[in-house]
């Protein structure tokens, strides 16, 4: 009795303690959206309001009008889309090579590889990576944009580590039966690990789309540019601080990330525990 | 190119700036770390009890994950903005305080560790809540029933049962604050008031692509990158002693 009175108790506290944290947690993106679709004289108004008074979509007109979102985010989907798939090309072929084959070298390539794992790329070699690209006259292009995240120590031993785990006498098998080695990836081990891609393949989505330094320093024409840096020439463009045409803006980008990441939940939560990705 | 020896690093370590960079990224990336540590781990004591409602708690408290750090800090920006935010708003009507936040000392630094922390928060909720999984549902329920001495158990059992993932996430969370975050503070603060909220990272994009100093910004990758390093050999030697959870 008194045991479930407690528990009752805890349960009721826990209760007020979760709407309470969700509230603040989700409060800016609540926020946002609400002032993305407030007027002018509403947005200017002191104190703040939480709710809109009607639905002012002109914002989201004037937000493409200032800057040019549609092409940014053209942009953006086809970065994220071609490091995608390029990790996930690499990832899968290495991580196979590194658990199914020996080859000299092996393990000083991998020991190698397994230096960078923590390395954000993106940042720490962004010098080096620059001075590069501006050799190779890629300043300014898609090739800048895509090809030096093409692959990642991450996706390699995520790939690595599942290929381990699939029966060593799958491969005798079809060995036996005749397949090459190509043919095994592709008809046995890639069809068994369909989760596994698609895990990889969501999370490498959003960490491109999410990327920052590398495009602001690399791309200097507006037409070039990604969404998360649109974000900041809103801020810079609209020079009347016009909150609600900037949030309107910042709405279009973050959607599609959030979307997808309220739909695949699970298997985001899943992948991301099982690779310890960096995301 | 003129081979210049050491005198690039010898340069870069008596440069004030630098020093006061590595001064800022140390306080940034510490209580960064410290707050996101904590209250995430609350969080997933909290969701982890599977009161009702939880999937939706969970689903909406995990969707920062989804949102890029310029992002954050542009929603932050406007949350804090003296004239249209809401949080600003709200601290001036509460604590009195009224500043504009961006560009007032120490405040400026506030608001980048509150557009950080509320950006990595889901990521380390994720993890705690799969550590709490892990561990028998009778332990958990000892600690949450035994009112007077939950806290307690919570710190001398939990914790310390999930520190293999306390110390994962420590790691990645540095990893986070030192580089990821350099859009949230780009997006909010350019690393100002003067230079008091440029970090490390933001050091050297500054000296690399807005001063053009080639040498030194080059030298400034490789104390990173040497940083780096070490974190990762931390990782390694104590991790894989310390991975067990019970």
């Amino acid at each position: 009795m008194r045991k479930s009175t407690r528990k009752l108790l805890n349960t009721t506290l826990a209760e007020i303690a979760l709407i309470a944290i969700t509230l603040v947690v989700s409060m800016p993106l609540f926020l946002a959206i609400s002032i993305s679709l407030q007027s002018p004289e509403e947005v200017f108004s002191y104190p703040p309001k939480i709710f809109p008074k009607g639905l002012y979509f002109k914002n989201y007109l004037d937000a493409f009008k200032l800057v040019p979102l549609t092409r940014l985010i053209l942009n953006s989907l086809i970065m994220a889309g071609a490091i995608t798939a390029g990790k996930l090309f690499t990832g899968i072929l290495s991580g196979y090579a590194y658990a199914n084959f020996r080859f000299r070298g092996k393990n000083v390539s991998f020991f190698a590889l397994f230096a960078t794992l923590f390395l954000p790329a993106e940042t720490v070699m962004i010098v080096p990576l620059f001075l590069i690209m501006k050799k190779f006259g890629w300043v300014n292009t898609y090739w800048a944009l895509t090809i030096p995240f093409m692959a990642s120590a991450t996706n390699t031993f995520l790939f690595r580590q599942h290929f381990l785990s699939i029966p060593k006498e799958l491969e005798d098998a079809a060995r036996i039966d005749g397949a090459t080695p190509l043919q095994y990836l592709t008809r046995v081990l890639l069809p068994l690990s369909k989760a596994m891609i698609g895990g990889a393949a969501i999370i490498n989505f959003v960490y491109a789309w999410n990327m920052y330094l590398w495009p602001l320093v690399v791309i200097m024409q507006d037409e070039m540019k990604t969404v998360q840096i649109g974000v900041k020439m809103l801020i810079d463009a609209e020079s009347a601080n016009n909150w609600g045409v900037i949030m309107a803006g910042t709405i279009v980008v973050l959607i599609p990330t959030v979307i997808m990441f309220l739909l695949l939940q699970n298997l985001f939560v899943k992948s991301l525990v099982r690779s310890g990705m960096k995301g | 190119m003129i081979f210049v020896g050491l005198r690039n690093f010898d340069r870069l370590f008596h440069s004030e700036e630098y020093i006061r960079a590595i001064k800022t990224t140390v306080i940034y990336v510490g209580a960064s770390v410290i707050l996101t540590i904590f209250l995430s781990f609350f969080i997933a004591l909290l969701l982890n009890m599977k009161v009702p409602g939880t999937p939706i708690y969970k689903a909406l408290i995990f969707i920062p994950y989804a949102i890029s750090p310029a992002i954050a800090g542009t929603l932050w920006s406007f949350l804090l903005n003296p004239v249209v935010g809401h949080v600003n708003y709200f601290f001036s009507k509460f604590f009195g305080i009224s500043v504009d936040w961006i560009t007032a000392k120490p405040y400026a630094l506030y608001a980048i560790i509150f557009a950080s922390v509320w950006k990595v928060m889901p990521f380390d909720i994720i993890f705690y809540l799969a550590g709490l999984q892990d561990i028998p549902d009778d332990i958990i329920e000892a600690t949450t029933i035994d009112g007077a001495s939950a806290w307690k158990r919570i710190w001398k059992i939990i914790f310390p049962l999930l520190s293999p993932i306390t110390f994962y996430l420590v790691i990645m969370n540095i990893i986070s604050f030192m580089f990821s975050s350099f859009a949230i503070i780009d997006v909010m603060t350019r690393g100002g008031p003067g230079d008091y909220t440029t970090t490390m990272i933001y050091r050297l994009f500054l000296d690399a692509f807005a001063f053009q100093k080639t040498g030194i910004a080059s030298a400034e990758s490789v104390v990173l990158f040497l940083v780096m390093i070490v974190v990762t050999f931390i990782y390694f030697y104590f991790g894989e002693k310390r991975v067990h959870y019970q």
